[in-house]
Order: structure tokens, then C-alpha cells, then sequence
């Protein structure tokens, strides 16, 4: 296998992975509320810049990192929920759009005025830029670390949706939140529980994608988010193995799109994706896991 | 006190006459300020009447407004730009384009039209998603249009920007344009094909049982919004001589919905009074911010004021009625 | 155990229970007969906590006294052993059979008792052991209620709601399952308290019976007493 095509495979697992994990959480919340969490993409911008506070603060050491983002990223998401969502619910679905639309925009901006609009660089401990030969391509130990962790990361999640009880419950909400009261199911905590988990991954997403890309700004995280969501929809909302799925399969795609074609299109691959989306949506709306969803009346 | 109801055709007089004093008054004081700042309000004006109309009125959920506006945009520079510096700044121009110079009201039609076509193509492909899909895809479309505008630098200079695109948006002519636009949704909403809207907004499905084509009309709106958005792209550029790929975005649309939220999602005198409200507010707030460096919080206070207006008043200061007009 | 006193209940602007009178004595079978809109599945969703009361009162007699079911929240009254089957049974059609059995004991800790009741279960309803596995979506009408009423039972209900069993059932089916549970009050003293349209199948069944219409009990008594009733006959019998 020539060398360039094992980098680009390498490249779309990497990408891949990072879109899994955002796209985790909105098939997650969508399955369990019925509604898009526009502001899902903001908490991978907040684990990026969690991680760097704590790498530049000094305080703790590198193996703690990833374990404190994930907590704040879950903090933070389960935030957003009691914040914006909790107030909401029950109302009609426009409502909902506009009302995490918005939490988006507070984020940013929020964003935008506590950390300055400037993008800031900063990189991981040496051990990650390390180049390792595979194949005859020299890889990033980072583009090698992202997909391993993201597959773990997606066992345990399909593990406690199987089989714990709370992921049976989730379930249970996910196709009836009526029925699923009457067995005692506090639907509040549920909720709380899918946007904190949600939140954990996608901050995580934020850690890898800084260590990845070594730079920073408070409007990182709405165009990955929003590919995350057409992610999503290609594997189909709602379904966690059409997430994880999905968001492998749009980083290939976009990847290939950069790497197969002349250079003088890589610029169009953000016009690429959504391109894509529209036609999922043309061809195959409920994505490959989803259900068809009923029309609407 | 009881409030006078008037009727439509009096109410026309009047916002003729406000508009008319409106722009002799700020034309005449001579305060470039004002003057640009009383066209970009204008100018929203329209923008959130035929955003009432495609969202509003069908219950649609598009933030595709920017985009169309970029269009717009483009496509009228293309015909108003000084000939002699068009084949330099757009090489890419193709010299019968080069060679041709419209005026602003003709060009900023071409535009128009350009848009509402592309709202066509794009229309068929979306109206009929839900709510969510449709909110996703008319975001994604902003991306895509800002992508070719970033790519295709010899027809748009990408991401340098246009600088020294004629100031031919004189104040007379926005105001002549809002009251055009304004009339053309007010007549929309009362004829035969708003109430279609309506219809369709209310409950899709027992309208199509009363034979409305619920895919044509929401088409008809995204189109005629595309359209208007499109002309509204066209203009601005044209007050204040500049134009980039990343003029019209993301909050640009959230703003535009904060309007249609306050004012109601269906009154056309809620969107004139939330825009004027909103645009002299954010203004205001811009100039604070200026002043004091930190920047983003006009954005966090409409942010969250948009989430407790909703809370409190989830169906807008006015709903769909209009306020002191007399509809029969 | 339960006792209900001049129940109001709205629901958005329409006022659906007017001033309810009713009692359950422990062990017995109770039914509430009427027409559709009478307000018997807005009933059974005060009693699970899922509607709020307006007024009135509405009391649970339970070991450590009795408990205001007006003040308490969904999650509480299953823990204090109110358990509502709906209507339509609404089993989830995506979890298999054993998942929704284990469902039904979503409350408790003991999961070692949770797993003998389950296979209680299955040695009432074989049919339900034997596909264990199935996603419970593609049982029939029959074996849906099977698993509903499994389901709650795992709950180890003091007070069983049941919203229409019959509805959608065949005959046959209907008559089984309404065997089931004269069955399951007679040898584990199950107290129940069923909504139903069918008024002769419950009215055969029940210890206890009311009739209501539009929001108010008009009529009471044994079950018995009101099958021999004319003016229910004429009014719900008829029609059977």
C-alpha cells in the first residue's frame, strides 16, 4: 500500500473519530428529547480550552488531563441542560431550535469575551508529535491515540446502554417517555444523564481535536458541531452504533475528498459535506440505522 | 383611551408619509451616521417582513436569509462595480460582464432574481423536511455559499473582499424598496395564498385534505423569501462599500429569528417594530462595546433575552394579528 | 386501601373528573365502567401522579400509613406500590421481552428478587420464557398484554391499575386474560382496580363496580348488583 494512501487512512480514522464522539451525544439527546441540541458543538470548544487551562496552569499531571475534561465536559453539559432545556420542555419543537440556537450564541460569545477572540496555539507533551513508521508512511502517535480511545470509548458507552440498567432506561424513554414513567423512571434525570455523557464525549473530542490541530478560538466548535449533526443524520439520529458509524463514515468522505482530488478543490470540502447531507436527506433521511420517521401532520 | 383602528388603506398613507418624513429628515441633516445606520435599519425591516413570510407564515424553520443575501450580493457587484476596475479586481469576469454597467436598482433585481432562482433549486430539495432537517440544511447552505464565495476568487476576490463598491444606495431609494416589500407581504398575507400559509402552518396534513398543495406553497415562500433576501443582500453592500465572503452569517441569522420571535411569527407591524427595536438596541449595545473593548456581549443579551422572551411570551408581542390595523 | 374523595381533576381548560367518590378495600377487584371521554383513563393518570389534582382527596392506606397521592410524585407512588398498566398495554416494541420485564422492577436493588420474579413470569406465561430473547415488537395482541401485566407484576404492585385490557383483544384472548386475573387476586390477593369498556366482562369479574359519566360516579355497587341493573344494561350491556 503506498505511503500517502495509509496517511490518508490514517487521517480519515482520526477525523472520524472526532466526529463519532460529537455525533454520540446529539444521537444520544435527539433519541431522548426529540430535539437537536445546536449547542453540542460548543462543548467541544469548551474541552479544548479546559485542556488548555490545565496544560498551561501546570497543576496537574498529564495522565489527569483527559479525565478532568471528561468530568467538566460532563458538568458543563449537563449544565446546558438544566439551563436551557429544563425550561423548555414541553414546548413545541421551533421553540426548542431557537432556545438551543441561543445557548449556542451565549456560549460563543460568552466565549469570545472571557478568552479574547484570538486563536491560541499551544501543543501536547512531545510524546504525542511523535512520528511513528507504518507502512512507509510516518504517522502521528496523536492520529493513532484519537481512533483507539474513541473505540474504547464507544464499547463502554454500547456496553452501559445494553446492559445497565440506566441504559436500559434510556431505552425505554427513547421509544416511550409515557410508558416509561409508569415504571418509575424519573425522565428528568435521564435527560440530565444523556446531555452530561453527551457533553463528556464531545469535550473530549475538543481535548483530541486541540492536540490534533494545536490551536484554539471560541468559534471552534459550530462548523464541527453542525458536520457532527450531518454525521449523525447519515447514520441515523437516534441510533448510537448509526453515530458512531456515521461519523467514521463522513471522515473518510471528507478526507478522500481533500486527498483524491486536485488541491485546487480541497476548499470546497466544507461545501463537500453539506452537499452530502442534502442529498442523505434526498435519498435516505433516516440515515442507514434510523427508523423512517412518520410524516408529519 | 381607545386605540384607533385604521384601515389598511389609511395605514398605507401613513407609513408613506412616516417614511417619507424619515428620510428627507435624516437625508437633510446631513449626518453620514445616521444616514447608514437608518438605511441598515431599513434594510432589516425587509429582511424580517419576508422572513415572516417564509418562516412565519408556513411555520417553516429556514435560516438560509444570509445566504441568499451573499448572492444577491455578489451578483449585483458584478453589474455595479466601476468598469474600469472590474477586469482587474474580478479577473475571472467574463468580458461581456465586464464591459456592462447597470444601475443599482436593475442590478440589485438581477440579484434578486439570481437568488430566488437558486431558492428554486435549493427550495425543492428542502421545503418538505422537518423541522430540524430543514433548519440544518438552510444552515449548511450559508456554509456551502460563503465556501464559493471564499474559492471562486477571480469573480468574488474571496477572502480579500470587495472594497469601493459604489455607494449608490441612496436613503430614498431603501425607503421606496421597504415600502414595496412591505405592501407586497401585507398583500401575500391577506390574499388567498396567505391564508394558504396559514393553513399549512396550523396543521399540514387536514390542509392538504382541503386540497392545498402544502409542498408549493412553502416553495412559493422560500422562494419569494430567497428573492427578497437576495435584493436585500444586493443593497447593503452598496451603503456601506464593502463586501466578503463573511458579511452575512451566522448572526445574522440569529438575529434576524430574535426579531421574527419578538415580534411574533406572523405579524408583519410586530417584525417593523421588532426590527427597529432590535436594530436600535444592538447599535447602541455595538457602541458600548466599542468603547470598552469587550466584545460579544450584544450577542449573550439577545441571546438570553430571546430564551426569556420565549419563556414568557412564546407567541411573540403580537402573535399573527397586526396591531391597530383594521383587517376584515 | 384506596380512597378517593370529591375528585376534581382538569386537563387544559376542560374540567374532565367532577367531584369522584370512590373506594377500593384491599384484595378486592374494583372496576370503572362508562363511555369513552367519561374520564376513566384521567383517573387512572391521578392516580399514578402523571395529572396533577385540582381538589379533593386521594389517599393510599399503605403499612406505614396512609399516603397523600395528590402530593406525591410518579416515581414515589410506584415505589409505594401503585402500578399502572396503560392503554394499549405499550410495551416497548425495541427492548426484548426480558428487558421489559426487567423494566418493570426499574425501582428495586434487590436485583436477585427481581430475577426470581421475572422468572415467575415466565412460569406463568411460558410462551413469554420461551421468546425471552425477542424484541417483545413482535409479539401478538395477546402476548403483549401478557408481558404488560408481567411487567407490572414484577413490580410487586399493592394497588394494580389497568387501563382496558380488553381493548384490541380477541374474545378468546380477552377471556384468558380476564381469567388471569380473577386467578391472580384469588391465590395472591392482587388488590386491582380496572378501567374498562367492556362492561360484562368486568362487571363479571369485579368485587366492586362504578359507573361514570362525564366526570362524575353516578352509580355503584357488587358487581353482581349492577349486571341485574336495567338501567345499566340498557346503557352499557346492550351493546356488550
Amino acid at each position: 500500500m503506498s505511503d500517502y494512501l495509509i496517511q490518508q487512512i490514517v487521517n480519515g480514522l482520526s477525523l472520524g473519530s472526532l466526529y463519532a464522539l460529537v455525533a454520540i451525544g446529539f444521537s444520544l439527546i435527539y433519541g431522548v428529547i426529540r430535539l437537536v441540541n445546536f449547542a453540542h458543538g460548543d462543548l467541544l470548544m469548551i474541552g479544548a480550552f479546559m485542556t488548555f487551562g490545565l496544560v498551561a496552569s501546570d497543576l496537574v499531571p498529564w495522565a489527569a488531563i483527559p479525565l478532568l475534561v471528561l468530568a467538566g465536559g460532563f458538568l458543563a453539559g449537563g449544565l446546558i441542560e438544566r439551563v436551557a432545556f429544563r425550561s423548555i420542555s414541553g414546548a413545541p419543537m421551533i421553540t426548542g431550535f431557537i432556545v438551543t440556537l441561543s445557548a449556542s450564541v451565549a456560549i460563543q460569545n460568552l466565549a469570545l469575551i472571557f478568552l479574547g477572540s484570538q486563536p491560541r496555539n499551544f501543543n501536547f507533551p512531545e510524546v504525542f508529535r511523535m512520528r511513528l513508521p507504518i507502512g512507509g508512511a510516518d504517522v502521528a502517535l496523536i492520529d493513532l491515540v484519537i481512533p483507539a480511545v474513541t473505540l474504547l470509548c464507544a464499547l463502554a458507552l454500547t456496553t452501559f446502554i445494553r446492559k445497565t440498567r440506566a441504559g436500559i432506561a434510556i431505552r425505554a424513554v427513547a421509544e416511550n417517555p409515557f410508558a416509561a414513567q409508569l415504571m418509575g423512571i424519573s425522565i428528568g434525570r435521564l435527560v440530565f444523564l444523556v446531555f452530561a455523557v453527551g457533553g463528556a464525549l464531545a469535550a473530549l473530542a475538543g481535548l483530541f481535536w486541540s492536540g490534533k490541530y494545536g490551536q484554539i478560538n471560541p468559534l471552534m466548535g459550530f462548523l464541527p458541531g453542525l458536520k457532527a449533526f450531518v454525521a449523525t443524520i447519515i447514520g441515523g439520529v437516534g441510533s448510537l452504533p448509526g453515530a458512531i458509524v456515521g461519523g467514521y463514515i463522513l471522515g473518510f468522505s471528507e478526507i478522500a475528498f481533500v486527498g483524491f482530488l486536485p488541491p485546487e478543490y480541497s476548499g470546497y470540502r466544507d461545501a463537500f459535506v453539506f452537499g452530502l447531507l442534502i442529498l442523505i436527506l434526498l435519498v435516505r433521511p433516516q440515515g442507514l440505522f434510523g427508523e423512517a420517521e412518520q410524516e408529519r401532520a | 383611551m381607545k386605540i384607533p383602528a385604521l384601515s389598511p388603506l389609511q395605514a398605507f398613507f401613513l407609513l408613506v408619509a412616516v417614511m417619507a418624513g424619515l428620510v428627507l429628515a435624516v437625508t437633510a441633516s446631513g449626518n453620514g451616521y445616521f444616514q447608514t445606520f437608518a438605511a441598515l435599519t431599513l434594510i432589516n425591516v425587509m429582511l424580517a417582513v419576508s422572513l415572516t413570510m417564509t418562516n412565519g407564515f408556513t411555520g417553516m424553520f429556514s435560516l438560509g436569509h444570509p445566504a441568499f443575501m451573499t448572492l444577491g450580493a455578489y451578483v449585483t457587484i458584478l453589474f455595479t462595480y466601476p468598469v474600469g476596475r472590474k477586469g482587474f479586481a474580478m479577473p475571472a469576469l467574463p468580458e461581456i460582464i465586464a464591459q456592462i454597467h447597470l444601475p443599482l436598482p436593475v442590478a440589485a433585481l438581477v440579484g434578486g432574481l439570481f437568488a430566488a432562482l437558486t431558492g428554486w433549486l435549493i427550495g425543492r430539495l428542502v421545503v418538505h423536511l422537518q423541522t430540524h432537517y430543514l433548519a440544518v440544511a438552510t444552515l449548511g447552505l450559508i456554509i456551502v455559499v460563503q465556501t464559493f464565495a471564499l474559492n471562486l476568487d477571480g469573480l468574488t476576490r474571496g477572502g480579500r473582499g470587495i472594497t469601493g463598491v459604489p455607494r449608490e444606495a441612496t436613503l430614498s431609494l431603501i425607503g421606496v424598496c421597504t415600502v414595496l416589500v412591505i405592501v407586497l407581504c401585507w398583500r401575500i398575507k391577506h390574499a388567498s395564498l396567505g391564508r394558504a400559509m396559514l393553513a399549512v402552518r396550523e396543521n399540514e396534513m387536514a390542509a392538504r385534505c382541503f386540497g392545498i398543495e402544502a409542498f408549493r406553497v412553502k416553495l412559493l415562500a422560500f422562494i419569494l423569501g430567497a428573492g427578497i433576501a437576495g435584493f436585500c443582500g444586493a443593497l447593503l453592500p452598496h451603503v456601506v462599500s464593502v463586501m466578503s465572503p463573511k458579511s452575512f452569517g451566522l448572526i445574522l441569522a440569529f438575529n434576524l429569528i430574535a426579531i421574527i420571535v419578538v415580534g411574533g411569527q406572523g405579524s408583519i407591524m410586530g417584525a417593523i417594530l421588532a426590527a427597529v427595536f432590535i436594530s436600535v438596541g444592538s447599535e447602541s449595545l455595538r457602541r458600548v462595546e466599542e468603547s470598552t473593548g469587550v466584545y460579544g456581549v450584544t450577542q449573550v443579551i439577545v441571546a438570553v433575552a430571546l430564551i426569556s422572551f420565549l419563556l414568557v411570551r412564546p407567541k411573540g408581542l403580537f402573535g399573527l394579528k397586526e396591531p391597530f390595523i383594521r383587517t376584515s | 386501601m384506596l380512597r378517593v374523595e370529591d375528585l376534581h381533576v382538569t386537563r387544559g381548560r376542560t374540567k374532565v373528573l367532577d367531584g369522584i367518590d370512590l373506594t377500593v378495600e384491599t384484595g378486592e377487584i374494583a372496576t370503572l365502567i362508562g363511555a369513552n371521554g367519561a374520564g376513566k383513563t384521567t383517573m387512572l393518570m391521578a392516580l399514578s401522579g402523571l395529572l396533577p389534582v385540582a381538589s379533593g382527596r386521594l389517599e393510599l392506606n399503605t403499612p406505614d400509613g396512609p399516603l397523600d397521592i395528590a402530593r406525591t410524585g410518579p416515581v414515589d407512588l410506584v415505589r409505594a406500590g401503585i402500578v399502572h398498566c396503560p392503554e394499549g398495554r405499550q410495551i416497548f416494541g425495541r427492548l426484548t421481552i426480558e428487558e421489559n420485564l426487567q423494566l418493570g422492577a426499574y425501582l428495586s436493588d434487590d436485583r436477585a428478587g427481581v430475577a426470581r420474579a421475572v422468572s415467575g413470569i415466565y412460569d406463568r406465561f411460558p410462551i413469554l420464557g420461551e421468546r425471552r430473547a425477542m424484541k417483545a415488537g413482535n409479539l401478538s395482541g395477546g402476548e403483549q398484554m401478557m408481558l404488560a401485566i408481567g411487567r407490572a407484576l414484577v413490580a410487586e404492585p399493592k394497588l394494580l391499575l389497568l387501563d382496558e385490557p380488553s381493548l384490541g383483544l380477541a374474545p378468546q384472548i380477552t377471556e384468558e386474560i380476564f381469567g388471569f386475573l380473577e386467578e391472580l387476586n384469588r391465590e395472591q390477593e392482587v388488590t386491582m382496580l380496572i378501567v374498562e369498556q367492556n362492561a360484562m366482562l368486568a362487571l363479571e369479574l369485579a368485587d366492586r363496580a362504578f359507573v361514570l359519566e362525564t366526570g362524575r360516579v353516578v352509580l355503584n355497587g357488587t358487581g353482581k348488583e349492577l349486571l341485574d341493573d336495567p338501567a345499566v344494561y340498557e346503557a352499557y350491556l346492550g351493546v356488550g
